[in-house]
């Protein structure tokens, strides 16, 4: 579904993103993983054209994204951390989204229920904390129901109860043969949901694996312990 | 794109400062048209409002908003919107409010006390001042990242087209002084917007001193219709030529 | 007594003796050549309306030409119009046109060849070479004439009324445009120029030279090619004329050259580019005039001395004073200026700081006419506030110690 060929990236003399090409496939739920600054989030951006790459292209559904911008209402994007216009209040935001999306679908508000957002909808952005920031983002990014979703680190600042219901609620669209880009610290959340694994470091692509096959190479159930094995390897 | 259009006008409007601004221009137009005693000096104390501080306002306003705008373009920007609607959206915004509150402030006073050509020519300036300031604001943020230098940026723009400039032309003027500038005047006064505004308005202002030689020769030109025809389209130019420009920079922009 | 009786006896019999003779289509002379033949000295000779094309008429006996119903004379492009020789002459309410043009001969629509109290009076001339012609006259009146020249370049059009070596001339109530000068004096004395309209003229509506001890009243000086020009003269006097739109880089609404002990007062000066001009000028007195909306108000040259100004309003001039030196002979004292800024804490309706009135960035435009495309930018507005606080080129003596609060004139 997305396919990233080559993919080169420069900021200034910085290179973020070095010749990646990935694959991402309907009803595959991926981990991009790596430390600090290895360019995961520079390749999140560039598949949703916030960041243009010096070289290489980025396919979706087969079309080359560089002048295309319908694609985008496919995909549902969370933010690593999620800037709103501070004078606007929650039910603003939200409400200007529906508005400017114009969604044709039906409305997916689970989320917004779940984390019991409308008792806040008249709180200006700037007055939210970090986690209602994030639980507002990521009510965004599901509401349109896209075939694609986008996490750059959701559960970031998230107290345990919302993390939870984020997370099952990641499941439950990885069920319904979403294709899911998650990007996370905490690999220990991760390994309830994910199928493939991509693994970065300093802006290069270190592997693109199943998780099965990684569970086999490794011995390790667990990806925290599977991914510190390989790094030990290397 | 109406629909982004419209939440920029409706935070534009919201804007204290956009109220403040109206307010102000209001002010001094209403009490320049009560004070002065002659409608030809009033004409000079509003033109100088229109020269110097509806560029320095528009400039400083549009390069702050576009900055405080971050937030919403990016978060625009994920969505299955075009970059150069966004962009856009915002200059228009822009564009409208600063051109309506200028209209307000000093159009409704001027067209009350001053209904003549030259107080029609004023607002035309004015109104084509406040974009042409607001365009030239969007290409200083757009390659500038950092707010701070991009305000910066700004007010040195303003200066140079208001005093800047024209300290550069009067030297170089007292070099060339021996040699037949006069056409070539014209198409230098083009390169500046405000110069051209200037220009414009006094000719109908100070028609008598411009009938000298010099004068005519100005008034030869930027006195047919072809010659105003080429001054509008000049300072419509300056509208295209900024956001064009800065089209071009965003929608290659990274964020 | 009874030489008395004799003079008023004879003075009668001429008197009844005089003739008025015809001329027409029915009439009984079909000619004016005609009439000009049989006519005696006080009769008059009545042209009915029609067209005459007879060339030249020499008028050489003191009669009087008056026409009814507005008759033509046409001198069909070839022909000075009427010659007027003797004295005691009238030519009254006659339409003249097309008199011969040449560049060699001053063919006029009517001309006076040395003669006195000539009468020249509401005749229409139009499109003639010189409309009125005076040569020698003395005591002539040429009253509310009508002159209008369409030509295009100032070779092929000559002098509405123009005089020559005259003296004790009345020019009153003319209307004259379209010619090369409007009115033109060259050693005429004593004489008047009242109400008359001088505009649209190609060169001057006033063109005045070595004529001294004239006065001008009420004249309008509208819209001609280079406004007024008084040169080479003295006591003239000029009051409550008014000058407008006189435009062009040469252009002024009084041009003064070598002129002294002359008064100038209560004249308007309106959109013109140059106001007043003077050079080499001597005592003249220029009191309560208006000058509104100018380029320059007043361009005055170090050549002139006791130039006495005051009382006079300067109002929506983009310059009130311009000068070409330092050196300043002349006084300003007691003037209207609208840009004054200073302020009167005594209430004497005079301001306690003097005003000067020339601005630095009018110097710069004597030196760089170019410089103009940079007025009113805030640029030379800063430099003509420092240099009005600090003054450095422009001259230190050129002020208005008085200047008034309220305008004096309008």
């Amino acid at each position: 579904m997305i396919i990233a060929t080559n993919v080169h990236k420069q900021f200034g003399k910085l290179q973020v993103l070095k010749n990646i090409s990935v694959t991402c496939n309907k009803g595959e739920c991926i981990a991009l993983i790596g430390p600090n600054g290895s360019g995961k989030t520079t390749l999140i951006k560039s598949i949703l054209g916030m960041v243009i790459p010096d070289s290489g292209f980025i396919t979706f559904n087969g079309k080359n994204i560089l002048h295309d911008w319908n694609y985008r209402s496919y995909i549902g994007y969370m933010p690593q951390i999620g800037r709103y216009p501070d004078n606007m209040s929650i039910g603003q935001v939200i409400n200007m989204m529906k508005d400017i999306r114009n969604h044709e679908g039906s409305l997916d508000e689970e989320l917004i229920q779940a984390f019991d957002l409308e008792k806040l909808y008249d709180k200006k952005m700037r007055t939210l904390s970090g986690g209602t920031r994030q639980k507002v983002s990521a009510c965004l990014a599901f509401l349109f129901n896209p075939d694609v979703l986008i996490l750059d680190e959701p559960t970031a600042g998230l107290d345990p109860v919302a993390t939870e219901v984020l997370k099952e609620k990641i499941i439950a669209e990885k069920e319904k043969g979403k294709v899911i880009l998650i990007t996370s610290h905490i690999l220990s959340e991760l390994d309830e949901m994910i199928t493939q694994v991509i693994f970065m470091q300093e802006g290069q692509l270190v592997f693109h694996k199943n998780m099965i096959d990684l569970q086999q190479e490794t011995g390790e159930q667990r990806l925290s312990k599977a991914i510190a094995q390989i790094m030990l390897k290397r | 794109m109406y629909k982004i259009f419209k939440y920029v006008i409706r935070d534009i409007l919201r804007n204290r400062i956009m109220l403040a601004y109206t307010a102000l221009l209001l002010l001094a137009s209403g009490s320049i048209f009560s004070l002065e005693d002659t409608s030809a000096k009033a004409i000079l104390s509003v033109l100088n409002i229109v020269l110097l501080i509806v560029p320095l306002v528009s400039i400083v306003f549009a390069t702050i908003y576009v900055y405080n705008s971050n937030e919403f373009i990016e978060l625009l920007l994920s969505q299955p919107i075009q970059r150069k609607k966004i962009w856009l959206s915002i200059f228009y915004g822009l564009s409208l409010s600063l051109g309506l509150a200028f209209l307000v402030g000093i159009g409704i006073p001027v067209l009350l006390f001053e209904r003549s050509l030259t107080g029609l020519l004023l607002v035309a300036c004015g109104a084509l001042l406040s974009v042409i300031f607001a365009a030239i604001a969007m290409l200083a943020v757009v390659f500038t990242r950092d707010k701070a230098k991009g305000i910066g940026t700004a007010v040195l723009m303003w200066l140079y087209f208001t005093i800047l400039f024209d300290g550069l032309v009067l030297f170089g003027l007292f070099q060339l002084s021996d040699y037949p500038i006069e056409k070539a005047m014209i198409v230098v006064s083009s390169l500046n917007p405000i110069d051209l505004s200037r220009i414009l308005i006094l000719l109908k202002l100070d028609i008598s001193a411009l009938m000298g030689y010099t004068g005519a020769i100005f008034q030869d030109f930027f006195g047919t219709a072809t010659g105003m025809t080429l001054s509008f389209v000049a300072l419509m130019l300056w509208i295209l030529i900024p956001v064009g420009i800065s089209l071009h920079k965003f929608s290659k922009k990274d964020l | 007594m009874r030489y008395l009786l004799m003079i008023l006896i004879i003075f009668s019999a001429t008197q009844l003796q005089a003739k008025s003779l015809h001329v027409g289509k029915q009439e009984a002379y079909k000619t004016i050549h005609q009439a000009l033949q049989v006519v005696a000295d006080s009769d008059s000779i009545l042209i009915h309306a029609g067209l005459y094309q007879e060339g030249n008429l020499i008028i050489d006996k003191s009669i009087s030409l008056i026409g009814i119903d507005n008759p033509i004379l046409d001198g069909q492009y070839k022909y000075e119009v009427i010659s007027i020789k003797a004295n005691y002459v009238t030519v009254e309410g006659i339409t003249i046109q097309h008199s011969g043009v040449s560049s060699i001969i001053d063919y006029a629509g009517i001309k006076l060849y040395e003669c006195n109290n000539v009468r020249i009076e509401k005749n229409i001339i139009e499109d003639a070479f010189f409309g009125i012609y005076v040569q020698y006259g003395t005591k002539c009146i040429i009253r509310n004439n009508h002159l209008r020249a369409h030509k295009k370049t100032e070779q092929e059009s000559g002098n509405g009324i123009h005089c020559w070596k005259s003296d004790s001339l009345q020019i009153t109530g003319n209307q004259i445009q379209g010619h090369r000068d409007g009115i033109y004096f060259e050693f005429v004395t004593n004489s008047i120029i009242w109400r008359n309209i001088s505009s649209k003229n190609l060169r001057y509506g006033l063109h005045f030279m070595f004529s001294n001890h004239d006065t001008y009243v009420t004249n309008v000086f509208e819209n001609n090619g280079a406004g007024v020009a008084v040169m080479f003269s003295n006591h003239v006097h000029m009051y409550n004329n008014y000058f407008r739109e006189n435009w062009g880089d040469a252009s002024y609404g009084i041009l003064l050259k070598e002129i002294s002990d002359s008064e100038i007062e209560g004249n308007r000066f309106e959109q013109n580019t140059s106001g007043i001009y003077i050079e080499g000028a001597s005592r003249i007195q220029m009191n309560r005039n208006l000058f509104k909306g100018n380029g320059w108000a007043l361009k005055i040259q170090a050549s002139c001395m006791e130039i006495q100004l005051h009382n006079n309003d300067f109002i929506g001039n983009t310059f009130d004073v311009g000068t070409n030196g330092s050196l300043v002979l002349n006084n300003f004292n007691n003037n209207y200026w609208d840009k004054y800024e200073g302020y009167d804490l005594n209430k004497d309706r005079q301001g306690d700081v003097p005003y000067r009135p020339v601005s630095m960035y009018a110097g710069i435009i004597e030196k760089i006419p170019v410089a103009m495309i940079l007025f009113r930018s805030l640029i030379t507005t800063l430099m003509d506030k420092s240099e009005k606080l600090i003054p450095s080129i422009t001259p230190e003596q050129l002020k208005d110690d008085h200047p008034h609060i309220k305008p004096v004139v309008s």
